[in-house]
C-alpha cells in the first residue's frame, strides 16, 4: 500500500504527461478490443461450432460443389452419428445491398444438428413441413421487421430459377434465437430441396456436408475415412473440424487475424517507444528524488519495483479503460438493427479481455524495464553533485 | 582515543577517487571519534573532504581503506542492501536544498522513512504528527513543498530526519539556502534536538556563525582535522 502511494506520487508529478500516456495506451487497447471483438463476431457469423461436428467440403475449394449422393454414402461410414448438408445461396432482400447470410439446408437434420438455434417447437415443425419455409434469425427479423407467416421475396445473386427469375418466394415459418450470447442470429435458412428443384443449374449438388461423430475423439479417424471414401473421385473431399472450416471461411474475407496482429502490433510498438521514452525522461528528471529515497534507506530493488509499478499502472489504467469502451462499442454495434446481422456476436469475450490484460502487463513490464534499471543504478553521490 | 560512549569511530580512513588516469586522494589516514549526544560542526575550505566525510559517516560511500565503527559495529563491510537498512534505522539526513518530494504533502514527506518500517498506518500517522509538532509545522501537514517557505521546507526535512528516531543526524549545509533569521531558527532547532532529544549531530557548514551552535567545531584541511571547542 505504501508503495502504491509512491507510485501515484511519481505519476502525479506531471499530470499532463501521465494523462497523455494513459490516453495513448487507451487508444491502443480500444483498437485491440474492437478488432478482436470483430474477429470473434466473424467467427460466430460463419456459424456455430461444436467439438464433435465435422464439415466435408470439396478438396479444391469449399465454393466447389459436392454430389448430393455423397450424403447417403457418408451416413454409412463408421463413426458417423448424423449428417446434414447446406448450400450457400447468396441471398438478399429486395435489393442487393440488403444482403442476407442465406443457406439452403435439409431442414429436419439441420435443426437437429444445430441445437444452438432455439425456437418454439411448432415453428420448427412448420419450417420443416413447408418446402417454401424460411427460418430467420432474430437479428435479421428485427432488422427488417419480419413476422412469422410473412411472405418474403428472397433473391439470390447466384441461383436463377428455371424460368429465369432470381426471386424465390418464401414464407417465414420460424424465428430463432441463439442458445447463448455468442450464437449469431444473423442468418436465414431455406429448404435445400426447394432450391435444388427450382434452380436452373448445379442440381443434385450441395455446398458442404455436416457430420456429427459419435465421439469428438473419433473426429480425425472419421474425417480420414470420409476423405478416403471419395479419394480419386471427380469431387475429392476435405473433411475439417467445424472450427477449422469456420476459420477458413473467415479467411476468405481476408486474414483478419493478421490484420489485427498488424494493427495492434504497430500500435503497441509505437506506444512502447512513446511510454518507454517518456518514462526514461521522467526517471532522469527524478534523479534527485531517487537519490534522496536511496539516502533514506530505500533499496535499489524497491525503487526498481516502484518504477515498474508506475508503468504497469499506466498500462492497466489506459488499457482497462480502452477495453471497457471497446466492450461498450461492441455491444452497441451488435444491437444496431442494420449491423446486428453481421456484428450480432461482436463482444469483448473473457478470452479477449484476458489476452488484453496479458498484453497490458507485458507492456507495463517492457516499458518499465529500462527506466527501472536506470533508477536502480542512480549513484547517490553523483546525483547530489548535480543537484 | 576512543571510549565506550563513542557512537562513531573512524580509524585510519583513506579515501581516494579515480578520475581518468588520475587518482585523487581525499584522506590518507583520517581518525575521528564522535561520542553519542555530540553536536559537531565540520568546517573547511571547498574540496577539503567535508561532504566525502559526511557520505562516509552516512554509509553512502565506502572508504578505500580503514574502518568505520557505528555503535561498536563496523559498517564499511555491509552490503548495499544492509547499508540501506542500516541508514533507515540509524541515520537522518538534512540537505542544503531540503530535497523534499514535490508531489507529496509535508506529512507524506515526513512519513517516507517510516515506509521502510513495519509500523502500522496509525502509528506512522502518530509519529508524523509528533515530528511535525516538534518542528512547529503540524498546522502545515497537508501543504506541498511549493506552498511552504524555504525555512518551513527545511523544518519539514528536519521532521523527516527525526521521525524514525535515528541516533545520528547528518546535516549538509542545512542553512546554506536560508536567510539569517531563518537560519538561526533552524540551528536552534538542531540544538534543541541535540540537547533535549540527545541526537548526535554532524553538521557540515561553511558558515562560522552556524558552527557556533555546535558543541565543537572540526576544521578539515588537507585530509586532517583541527579541533576547536565552541
Amino acid at each position: 500500500m505504501s508503495d502504491l502511494r509512491l507510485i501515484l506520487s511519481g505519476l502525479g508529478r506531471k499530470p499532463l504527461r501521465t494523462g497523455l500516456l494513459v490516453f495513448a495506451i487507451f487508444i491502443a487497447f480500444l483498437i485491440y478490443g474492437v478488432l478482436a471483438a470483430f474477429q470473434s463476431s466473424l467467427e460466430n457469423a460463419a456459424g456455430p461450432s461444436s467439438s464433435n461436428r465435422l464439415v466435408v467440403a470439396n478438396r479444391i475449394n469449399f465454393t466447389q460443389p459436392l454430389p448430393l449422393a455423397y450424403v447417403s454414402r457418408i451416413q454409412n461410414i463408421e463413426g458417423v452419428a448424423d449428417v446434414s448438408y447446406s448450400n450457400w445461396v447468396g441471398g438478399y432482400y429486395q435489393e442487393p445491398r440488403n444482403f442476407l447470410l442465406t443457406f439452403a439446408v435439409e431442414p429436419e437434420s439441420y435443426t437437429r444438428i444445430y441445437s444452438e438455434y432455439v425456437m418454439p417447437e411448432d415453428q420448427k415443425q412448420d419450417f420443416i413441413a413447408n418446402r417454401d419455409g424460411l427460418m430467420v434469425g432474430r437479428a435479421v427479423a428485427e432488422q427488417y421487421g419480419w413476422q412469422v407467416g410473412q411472405q418474403i421475396p428472397l433473391s439470390s445473386n447466384i441461383w436463377r430459377r428455371r424460368d429465369g427469375s432470381s426471386v424465390w418466394p418464401v414464407v417465414i415459418r420460424a424465428i430463432y434465437d441463439g442458445k447463448d450470447a455468442n450464437t449469431s442470429t444473423g442468418s436465414v435458412f431455406m429448404h435445400f430441396e426447394y432450391l435444388d428443384e427450382g434452380r436452373a443449374f448445379a442440381n443434385d449438388t450441395v455446398g458442404i456436408i455436416q457430420i456429427v461423430t459419435n465421439d469428438a475423439q473419433q473426429n480425425d479417424a472419421v474425417g480420414a475415412r470420409v476423405d478416403q471414401q471419395f479419394a480419386n473421385s471427380r469431387a475429392e473431399t476435405e473433411t475439417l473440424s467445424e472450427q477449422a472450416f469456420n476459420a477458413a471461411f473467415i479467411d476468405q474475407q481476408g486474414n483478419i487475424g493478421l490484420i489485427i496482429l498488424g494493427v495492434t502490433g504497430a500500435a503497441f510498438v509505437t506506444i512502447l517507444l512513446i511510454v518507454g521514452n517518456a518514462m526514461a525522461g521522467a526517471i532522469r528528471e527524478r534523479t534527485g528524488e531517487i537519490a534522496v529515497m536511496k539516502t533514506l534507506g530505500f533499496t535499489a530493488g524497491r525503487i526498481g519495483r516502484i518504477v515498474i509499478g508506475e508503468t504497469l499502472l499506466l498500462a492497466l489504467l489506459g488499457g482497462l479503460m480502452g477495453l471497457a469502451l471497446a466492450n461498450v462499442l461492441s455491444n452497441t454495434l451488435s444491437t444496431v438493427p442494420a449491423l446486428n446481422q453481421f456484428f450480432g456476436g461482436m463482444r469483448v469475450t473473457p478470452e479477449i479481455a484476458l489476452s488484453a490484460v496479458g498484453f497490458m502487463t507485458a507492456l507495463g513490464f517492457i516499458t518499465g524495464a529500462v527506466p527501472a534499471f536506470n533508477a536502480m543504478r542512480v549513484n547517490v553521490i553523483t546525483a547530489f553533485r548535480r543537484i | 582515543m576512543t571510549s565506550d560512549s563513542d557512537l562513531i569511530v573512524l580509524r585510519n580512513i583513506a579515501k581516494s577517487y579515480r578520475r581518468g588516469e588520475e587518482t585523487i586522494s581525499i584522506f590518507t589516514d583520517l581518525n575521528l571519534s564522535i561520542p553519542a549526544g555530540d553536536f559537531v560542526a565540520v568546517m573547511g575550505p571547498s574540496g577539503s573532504g567535508k561532504t566525502t566525510l559526511l557520505n562516509l559517516l552516512g554509509g553512502l560511500d565506502r572508504p578505500t581503506s580503514g574502518s568505520i565503527m557505528f555503535d561498536g559495529a563496523p559498517i564499511e563491510k555491509l552490503s548495499e542492501s544492509q547499508l540501506s537498512a542500516w541508514r533507515a534505522a540509524n541515520v537522518g539526513f538534512i540537505f542544503q536544498f531540503y530535497n523534499l518530494m514535490p508531489t507529496m504533502s509535508a506529512a507524506r514527506n515526513v512519513e517516507l522513512p517510516l515506509l521502510l518500517t513495519r509500523l502500522s498506518a496509525a502509528e506512522r500517522r502518530r509519529r508524523v504528527k509528533t515530528a511535525l509538532e516538534i518542528v512547529g509545522l503540524d498546522n502545515r501537514a497537508r501543504h506541498r513543498p511549493k506552498e511552504l517557505s524555504g525555512g518551513q521546507q527545511q523544518r519539514v526535512a528536519i521532521a523527516r530526519a527525526i521521525v524514525a528516531d535515528p541516533k545520528l543526524i547528518l546535516a549538509d549545509e542545512p542553512t546554506g539556502d536560508l536567510d539569517r533569521t531563518t537560519a538561526v531558527e533552524i540551528l536552534e532547532m538542531l540544538q534543541l534536538l541535540n540537547r533535549e532529544l540527545g541526537k548526535t549531530i554532524v553538521m557540515v557548514t561553511h558558515d562560522p556563525a552556524a558552527a557556533k551552535y555546535a558543541r565543537r567545531e572540526l576544521h578539515l584541511d588537507k585530509g586532517a582535522f583541527e579541533e576547536r571547542l565552541t
